[in-house]
């Protein structure tokens, strides 16, 4: 992986990071209302796929979707003004933060019905392969999603017609307050794809250039005409489950332990690794140091300085959504009829056959 | 007699009924150690354990389904439905088996089984998680569904509910769970599906059920001030529907205003418009009007969402035209 790219993935990971942060701000200071699902935590899945697909892919996304729709290139304002109901938003205010579409981008949208992702992103892939595309459909769902019929049925069917999905699960071992040893019999995500004939990896979802590198492969294949590929990505959700949710369930240990391998402080560990300095030497173990080593050897080098400037630009950018969102126009009743009406006008249903 | 919280009432009924009759279980998703997304179900599996608290993945066709498996053997599921937008995953579950079993089976299973989820528009959640399905399940031969506006209403209905040998719908609402009131635990309920007389006045007959009660409720008091006076049904059920309440109602006033905050096309409002004009034709002075939600989905944007469900002021108004009264004079 070269350096710019590297550099492009902890830039994306920062601002994700910045977003959030940024969304959680705004709802309690009461500017953002509704369900507001956050990301810290996850960021190196999202980052990590999707800077291995192409322009040309289709992503479909569950109710915790901001992050893989600004990686994907949709404009942070037009996100944030979602978030905040305004007609500038990327669904015009009427989807709001589990409901980002954009079909320039080929974003097929957030779901906030568990286990929509799948039957979307099977008739997305039907409509590419019925087309002979060499496009994929990246379809992500959380490890409570996998107990929904509709997981099994599209799994079969995606498996059966060869379709091309990536399938990615987002496992952060919980379903609202429900950890997974307690609603799942085979707590391991990715076996249960191996039950359909699909191949299936567990990856850790916490180290971002592993997810590139995994994410990679599966997508090569899916566009190869393999058929169905899937990722486990195994992470962890730092906040509770949406903004209402205290996430008094957890442990501290557990929250604490996921911290301590903070996806993003990973990836500016890694960056930063080109340099390291004698005493960060000293304090690692010979594997670590052999490993940071041919690191250094293969990759680029970031250095602080270059980090320090990537947050800014990336809050900077984060504060401008912010400011776009609080100033933009809310819709009125007559664009929510219009939205309503733009495909299907009622003079056209009422026009009787010739 | 004591203030509680819409939610601690149902919590009191579910308690009762699992201490006195151990057939009883329930069952969804986060209902055990979280203790129930709106907290109905806090407590009871510290209380009666997980074989009769029951926490479930995120299945609901066929947690659902169990309910109704688990009925046919005699247990007294209450399966809980997060909200009713997921139970949509189990229409299968909900028309075609709870409904239609007793009938299909000639009688010979009963079907003891209460499924609670709330339904409604809470505050900006989205078209998905923000609908009223009550028009769909009403449709439906054999289902029976009781929707309380009040603390103590939520406690005897899911009471009654629990006691059912029918497949029975506690329609819940997510703004209410939050509303207080006095609750009488030891005072006799009136039957489950009977309507009752919220408030008393000559000159028109609002009908209304759930959360549209109470804002019915407003809506009188305000019109009293210009000197209309409204009666307020609360329907309390909406499957069977407390006719002869209403048509009694109709009679004395000649006026009928029925609010909904579901869609107004083919609706609960529908319906009773129908039944009452059949029934109550030469008495009515006026055209039985509605007031009810927009036919389109729920805009996330606040200010349209509310826009597109009933307001006190659209009751007010409504009234107002009806009467004949624009602008407030009598
Ligand atoms: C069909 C359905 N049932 C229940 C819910 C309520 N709900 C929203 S998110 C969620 C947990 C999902 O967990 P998971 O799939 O692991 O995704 P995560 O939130 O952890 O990213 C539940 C139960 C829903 N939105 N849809
Ligand atoms: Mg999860």
């Amino acid at each position: 992986m070269d350096r710019l790219q590297m550099r492009a993935m902890l830039r994306d990971m920062l601002r994700a990071r910045a977003f959030e942060e940024a969304a959680a701000q705004g709802y309690a200071q009461g500017q953002i209302a509704g369900f507001l699902h956050l990301y810290p935590g996850e960021e190196a899945v999202a980052v990590g796929v999707l800077h291995a697909a192409e322009p040309g892919d289709y992503v479909v996304s569950t109710y915790r979707e901001h992050v893989h729709a600004l990686v994907r290139g949709i404009p942070a304002q037009e996100i944030m003004a979602e978030l905040h109901g305004k007609i500038t938003g990327v669904s015009k205010g009427m989807g709001g933060s589990m409901h980002l579409f954009d079909a320039s981008r080929r974003f097929l949208g957030g779901y906030a019905i568990v286990g929509e992702t799948f039957p979307i992103a099977l008739g997305a892939a039907y409509a590419v392969a019925y087309r002979r595309l060499p496009e994929a459909v990246i379809c992500f769902f959380g490890d409570g999603a996998v107990n929904q019929g509709t997981f099994h049925e599209s799994l079969n069917m995606a498996a059966l017609w060869k379709l091309p999905i990536l399938f990615v699960c987002e496992n952060n071992h919980y379903q609202i307050g429900t950890e997974i040893h307690r609603h799942s019999a085979i707590t391991e995500v990715y076996k249960r794809a191996c039950g359909y004939g699909i191949p299936a990896e567990k990856v850790d979802g916490m180290d971002v250039l592993a997810v590139h590198a995994a994410a990679r492969k599966a997508l090569e294949r899916v566009r190869s005409g393999d058929g169905p590929q899937f990722l486990e990505l195994e992470t962890y959700r730092y906040r509770g489950h949406s903004m209402a949710d205290p996430a008094s369930y957890r442990p501290n240990v557990e929250l604490n332990a996921y911290q301590a391998n903070d996806p993003i402080a990973a990836a500016i560990h890694e960056a930063e690794s080109a340099y390291p300095s004698a005493d960060a030497m000293a304090a690692v173990g010979a594997d670590c140091i052999s490993h940071f080593c041919d690191h250094c050897c293969q990759e680029g080098h970031l250095d602080k300085a270059e980090i320090t400037r990537l947050r800014q630009e990336v809050q900077a950018e984060v504060d401008d959504a912010v400011r776009f969102a609080q100033q933009s126009a809310e819709p009125d009743m007559q664009d929510a009829w219009s939205v309503f009406h733009h495909n299907r006008r009622y003079e056209v249903l009422m026009e009787t056959a010739p | 007699m004591s203030d509680l919280f819409y939610w601690q009432s149902l919590n009191r009924a579910m308690d009762a009924e699992m201490a006195a009759d151990e057939t009883v279980i329930t069952l969804g998703e986060d209902v055990g150690l979280y203790g129930g997304t709106y907290r109905v179900t806090e407590g009871l599996m510290a209380k009666y354990g997980e074989w009769r608290v029951r926490d479930t993945p995120i299945s609901e066709n066929s947690f659902t389904g169990l309910g109704v498996g688990a009925a046919m053997l005699g247990l007294r599921p209450v399966v809980e439905i997060m909200t009713i937008n997921f139970a949509l995953f189990a229409i299968d579950a909900i028309i075609n088996m709870a409904a239609k079993i007793p009938f299909m089976s000639g009688g010979q299973f009963p079907m003891p089984l209460t499924i609670r989820m709330p339904g409604g528009i809470a505050r900006q959640l989205g078209a998905q998680h923000s609908q009223r399905l009550e028009h769909t399940l009403m449709n439906v031969p054999g289902l029976r569904i009781a929707v309380p506006a009040t603390p103590q209403d939520a406690y005897w209905q899911l009471r009654q509910a629990i006691h059912s040998d029918d497949a029975l719908i506690v329609l819940e609402h997510e703004l209410l769970y939050f509303s207080k009131g006095d609750v009488n635990e030891k005072a006799v309920a009136p039957p489950i599906h009977q309507a009752l007389l919220r408030r008393s006045g000559r000159d028109v007959t609002c009908i209304a059920y759930s959360r549209m009660v109470i804002l019915a409720l407003e809506a009188a008091e305000f019109l009293a001030k210009e000197g209309i006076e409204m009666t307020v049904i609360d329907l309390r059920s909406l499957a069977p529907i407390d006719w002869d309440t209403c048509v009694q109602s109709v009679q004395q006033t000649h006026h009928c205003l029925i609010v909904e905050e579901d869609c107004r096309f083919a609706g609960a409002g529908a319906e009773l418009s129908a039944t009452l004009q059949e029934r109550c034709f030469y008495f009515l002075d006026r055209p039985i009007q509605r007031v009810a939600g927009l036919d389109i989905p729920t805009p996330f944007n606040g200010k349209l969402e509310a826009a597109s469900i009933p307001r006190t002021e659209d009751i007010i108004s409504a009234v107002r035209q009806m009467l004949g009264t624009p602008g407030g004079q009598s």
